[in-house]
Parts: C-alpha cells; structure tokens; sequence
C-alpha cells in the first residue's frame, strides 16, 4: 500500500525533527533517510487502515477525550495514594468480566490502556473473538457482567467508538 | 515563572512516584502492586517531565520530554497488561482476600 507508506514516512520524518529540532540541510537529509527506512520496515504493521482519516469529527471526538483521560488519570493517582496510605489498606480486589462491542485493534489497545490508567482498575486480558475484557478491580463492587461494564467502561467506550470505528 | 511552574510540577511528580514505590512495598500481592506501580509512576514520571518541559521551554530537552510523556502513556499501560497477563498464565494466585476470579473460571 502506498498510501500507508507515505503517511508513516511523513509521521516519522515529522517525529525526527521533532527529536533532534534542528533544521539544518544535514539533519534533513538524516530525517529522509530514517523516514523511508521506517516507512519500508514497518508499513504494514503501522497504518492497517488508512481511510480511517477521512472523517473529521474524529479529532474533534478525540480533543473531547483527551482532557477527560487526563482527568481520570489524576483522579486514580489521588485514589491510589488514598489506599496506599491509608493504615488499613482499604481494598477488596477481584478479577471481572465486562463486555466490549469494539472490534478494530487500535480502539481496543486504546479502551485497554484507558481502563489501565482509570482509577482502581488493570486489563488484564482481552478476548477479541468473544468481545470480553477481563480486568482486575481493586475495589469489586459488583460481580454481573453487565452492571461491571455499565460502571467501568460505559463511557469511554461510546467515545472510542466514534473516534476509531 | 517558568522556572517556578516548573519546579511545582516536578515535586508533585516526585511525592506520585513515592506513593507509587510505597505501593509497591505495602499492597499484598503482584497485581495490586502493578496497580500502585503503574498509576503513579506513569502520572508522576509525566509530571516530572511536564516540569523539564516547563523549565527549559522550546530547546531539544524541552520537547524530548514531551515525547517522552506520549510515549510513556502509550507504552506504560501496556507492561503492566503484559504483566498481569503472564503472571496469570504463569499461574500465580491472587491475594487470599480477593472477592472472585472470573479469568481462572473461564480458563477452565
């Protein structure tokens, strides 16, 4: 695919300026150079879908995500060092089950990692043929299936699922 | 200012990666552990970075730290999956206390 190609090499042409930020007549020609060999190595493990650039609402779905993902984050940070320093360790930890509806690999990865960085909660598998996440709770406050998915990813879930499918 | 901002953000940054080693030595078993460990060490080391960023401005540190808070929130999150993971399959157990276990069930 050309299309994937060209974007990977101008993401890491961009992304070398970017780490050595200067712009002299050497440097660009390195930048090039690393750019066509990342763009020849990687292509087709980077970009699966190109088209998926072509819908605007996209980005504006992400700046809408992005705050929100820094907020949960500190949110879990005080909550963590609320159970970590308090003298009787208030945790009740378990392993649930939740369902997920999204299918493409990048909105998984994405879902994983929010989940992982939310407070009191780690993915800890991923059952992509089923539509399962498997995640360890810090605080279980219900063990049904549907009410855990409702609690723990309900919204983040509607979100990805208008920025990457 | 830019200093001072700076300076704010590396200490918060530092007393997060404290309660994150804290965690690490006070919670019972690995996946609780990973819990502290990667919450606090992916905000607290962000902020630490946040405040080079602040500190320097616009110099080839100032952004190589700001690429270093993207890479480290997409990357942070993953190990410890990782982890979780295989300690799992490895099959060490969880904390006698936990509430239930619905992966070793399914396992099954």
């Amino acid at each position: 695919m050309v299309k994937n190609r060209i974007i990977l090499f101008i993401l890491a042409f961009l992304l070398w300026l970017l780490l050595s930020w200067s712009l002299s007549l050497k440097n660009l020609m390195l930048a090039v150079a690393i750019g066509a060999l990342i763009s020849w190595l990687a292509a087709d493990m980077f970009v699966g879908k190109s088209n998926v650039l072509n819908r605007p609402t996209r980005y504006l779905w992400f700046l809408y995500y992005v705050p929100l993902f820094i907020w949960e984050c500190i949110k879990a940070n005080v909550d963590g060092a609320y159970r970590v320093l308090h003298p009787d360790l208030p945790i009740k930890p378990g392993i649930v089950k939740v369902k997920t509806t999204l299918k493409s690999d990048t909105g998984l990865t994405f879902l994983a990692n929010t989940i992982t960085l939310k407070p009191g909660t780690m993915t800890v598998d991923i059952d992509k043929e089923k539509g399962l996440m498997y995640i360890h709770w810090v605080d279980v406050r219900t063990q049904d299936t549907d009410k855990a998915t409702k609690l723990l990813i309900g919204k983040f879930e509607n979100i990805l699922k208008r920025i990457f499918e | 200012m830019n200093e001072i901002a700076g300076m704010v953000f590396i200490i918060i940054g530092l007393v997060f990666d404290f309660f994150g080693c804290l965690g690490l030595l006070r919670l019972p078993d690995v996946y609780n552990r990973l819990h502290a460990s990667i919450k606090c060490v992916t905000l607290g080391t962000s902020s630490i970075l946040f405040g080079l960023f602040l500190y320097k401005g616009f110099t080839p540190m100032g952004i190589k730290a700001l690429l270093c808070i993207l890479f480290l929130v997409l990357t942070a999150p993953v190990s410890a999956h990782v982890l979780s993971r295989s300690a799992h399959k490895a099959g060490v157990k969880l904390w006698e206390k936990s509430v239930c276990d619905e992966y070793e069930q399914d396992k099954k």
